[in-house]
């Protein structure tokens, strides 16, 4: 059998499978799936390297220490395992491959500004939302929570309002 | 009620339940990789109206997850409410919030988790809007402090729909789930007409 790297699941079923991930964890865990929560512990632990003593001061790095190292976090655990489950996930569908994503006439570097500045840019509305697409989207939106529908109808009305002016990346 | 358990719950940090957390999150990982959740191109589509993969998979999971939560506590095997405190709304924040992630997700073409799959997958792209959320979460907590007001602000506690609407969980469940095949025939229909005026073989963004 040879693989198309262009295949995918039927969107749907991938909606039910992601869906039933979710429920057990719930089911099991007592709380939804997470991202960025554990992107912040990683950026917390390298702070509290160098700087233990500015972590102290700083409210939102010291509760991370709360159970010593922030990197001691069921988050950290979890995203640990996406990054294996994508790499099998890639490994085994053959979109595993070095590149930078980007349009054939965007430079690259222009690409990876794009990236850093967009990501800090989700750093800052996760923080306020108290989770991203994963932490608050998916994950309070299947427990119907206000606040979690709310967040992802500003979430599409971010991505339509922007979505123009940032085009040329892809092409 | 049997779950949700203590054995893998999220805050015994014992080895059994981070071992757990790999598991799900190897599941969770690999279902984002082959729903095409690597790829920036296949994300930010959704925001050009020409794949709305994104939509698809996103409400069929929330749809999914609602219905198994609320039925699994209509018969008493789950304790809803268990689950439901670990999920406040700070209404205003929330919004802000959102709007800004959706526009950092149009920009870097992930979001804070699929940028871990790209990564994975061996995209540098994927990899810096990683970096770049760390080093905005980091900042974000620097000046924290200085905007504490607005990021308490709207604070209404534990807020759900059904409560709102005084239905029962699993009736408001269901009703999300047959308003999602109207949306999902809508979104079919967009995709159609804004496709149908593009040049097919100038590539899916251009």
């Amino acid at each position: 059998m040879t693989r198309d790297e262009n295949r995918y699941w039927n969107p749907y079923l991938a909606g039910v499978a992601l869906g039933l991930v979710l429920l057990a964890t719930y089911l099991l865990t007592g709380k939804g799936l997470g991202a960025s929560g554990a992107s912040f512990r990683a950026g917390a632990a390298v702070v509290n390297a160098v700087a233990p003593s500015h972590v102290e001061q700083v409210p939102m790095l010291a509760a991370t220490t709360e159970d010593g190292s922030p990197l001691k976090n069921w988050l950290v655990f979890e995203v640990v395992g996406v990054a294996l489950g994508g790499f099998l996930g890639a490994l085994t569908s053959g979109r595993l491959r070095g590149e930078t994503l980007k349009g054939s006439t965007f430079p690259a570097g222009g690409r990876w500004a794009m990236a850093i500045g967009g990501g800090a840019v989700m750093g800052v509305g996760a923080q306020l939302a108290r989770g991203c697409a994963s932490g608050q989207a998916l994950s309070g939106g299947g427990l119907m929570s206000a606040g979690a529908w709310a967040f992802f109808l500003a979430f599409f009305g971010g991505g339509y309002a922007l979505a123009a002016l940032v085009r040329r990346q892809w092409r | 009620m049997i779950f949700p358990t203590d054995l893998l719950s999220q805050d015994a940090l014992t080895p059994v339940s981070l071992l757990g957390a790999v598991v799900l999150g190897a599941a969770f990982g690999f279902v984002l990789e082959r729903s095409g959740f690597g790829r920036a191109q296949k994300l930010v589509a959704q925001f050009y109206l020409t794949d709305m993969t994104v939509f698809r998979v996103m409400f069929t999971a929330v749809v999914t997850a609602a219905v198994g939560t609320s039925l699994l506590a209509a018969v008493g095997l789950l304790d809803l409410k268990a689950v439901t405190v670990n999920y406040p709304t700070y209404l205003w924040p929330m919004i802000v919030g959102g709007l800004l992630v959706g526009a950092g997700f149009v920009v870097s073409g992930y979001c804070p988790g699929t940028s871990v799959v790209a990564a994975a997958s061996g995209k540098l792209d994927g990899l810096l809007t990683v970096a770049g959320v760390v080093i905005g979460m980091v900042a974000y907590a620097e000046v924290q402090p200085a905007v504490a007001g607005f990021h308490d602000s709207g604070k209404l506690g534990g807020v759900f729909l059904y409560r709102l609407l005084h239905l029962p969980p699993l009736a408001l469940a269901v009703l999300i789930a047959v308003a999602a095949v109207g949306c999902f025939a809508g979104a079919g229909a967009i995709e159609r007409l804004v496709n149908a005026r593009r040049d097919p073989a100038a590539g899916p963004l251009a």
